[in-house]
């Protein structure tokens, strides 16, 4: 199944509406990592979070990372991603309200294909910026 | 603390088999409901759906070059990461046979001080006639303190 997006509907600067989840629980969080098999105990485990200098632990980055994902491939299709960045700016921890936003940063054609190039941004409930991303799809 | 003696080390190959129910699994843990996740035997993976690599480089051992980078796991952060499709991105039963390399290790300054030191491991897939799938990039960090103190 191809997701139907209008080549002309896709306009440098504008994206779908944001995207609101969470607040994030650990129940969350051990759902993924038991999903991706990162079984890192400091996303877990009070303890070792502790021991780390962390007041408890924070969420697994990844988590964050494929939600912005999700919130990219809801708008542009998940059969057409050629390419995904993300980069970490501040941790997250459970009970965190996260939101997604992005924008077109770029139409253009390569190799007879129309491709978009997007930018990224998952925010926490306080505005700071948890996750940078910038995504490139095709857009058959 | 960082080996830089890591870079160029490359790990013996690993299968990844793309599977329809951890895609289900993987695609639910980052609140997706796309139906190109769930619908059909062979749905697509999500963009970040190779990072489940975990799984299986633990059965082959000397797989995960990353190991000897012997970064500290108290100072140790993921920066970055990429993944690039060379074509759509890999659907369920798709065998890929990935092998990991250090790509680069350097250092940068902090903004308040202290040495950041970075590495960066890239895994190339491929499909079982050798075509090149895709590519993961993993950047980490190494502060000079705990990451929460700031750094």
């Amino acid at each position: 199944m191809t997701s139907a997006i209008a080549w002309e509907s896709l306009v440098e600067g504008q994206g779908p509406e944001p995207w609101t989840v969470g607040p994030i629980t650990l129940t969350d969080v051990v759902r993924y990592q038991g999903a991706s098999g990162d079984f890192n105990p400091i996303h877990h485990d009070v303890d070792f979070a502790q021991a780390s200098g962390f007041t408890r632990p924070l969420v697994v980055g990844m988590y964050q990372a494929g939600v912005l994902n999700t919130y990219a491939t809801n708008w542009l299709g998940p059969e057409n991603v050629r390419r995904t960045k993300v980069r970490w700016k501040t941790p997250l921890f459970p009970g965190d309200l996260i939101t997604c936003s992005g924008k077109v940063a770029r139409k253009y054609e390569a190799n007879g294909e129309r491709c978009v190039d997007v930018e990224l941004v998952c925010t926490n409930q306080a505005g700071a910026v948890a996750v940078e991303g910038a995504m490139s799809f095709v857009v058959p | 603390m960082v080996d830089k003696a890591a870079l160029g080390e490359t790990g013996v190959p690993f299968a990844l088999d793309v599977e329809r129910g951890k895609i289900h699994e993987f695609a639910t843990a980052t609140k997706s409901t796309h139906p190109a996740h769930f619908e059909g035997h062979h749905p697509a993976c999500p963009p970040t759906f190779l990072t489940t690599a975990f799984f299986w480089e633990t059965r082959v051992p000397g797989s995960n070059p990353w190991e000897k980078v012997r970064m500290d796991p108290k100072r140790g952060m993921h920066a970055e990461q990429e993944f690039v499709f060379h074509g759509p991105p890999p659907r369920a039963g798709t065998r890929l046979i990935g092998t990991s390399r250090i790509e680069k290790i350097f250092e940068k300054q902090g903004k308040r001080g202290g040495t950041m030191t970075f590495a960066v491991m890239v895994t190339e897939y491929r499909d079982e006639a050798g075509n090149l799938v895709a590519e993961a990039r993993l950047t980490g960090v190494e502060t000079a303190k705990n990451p929460e103190e700031g750094g």
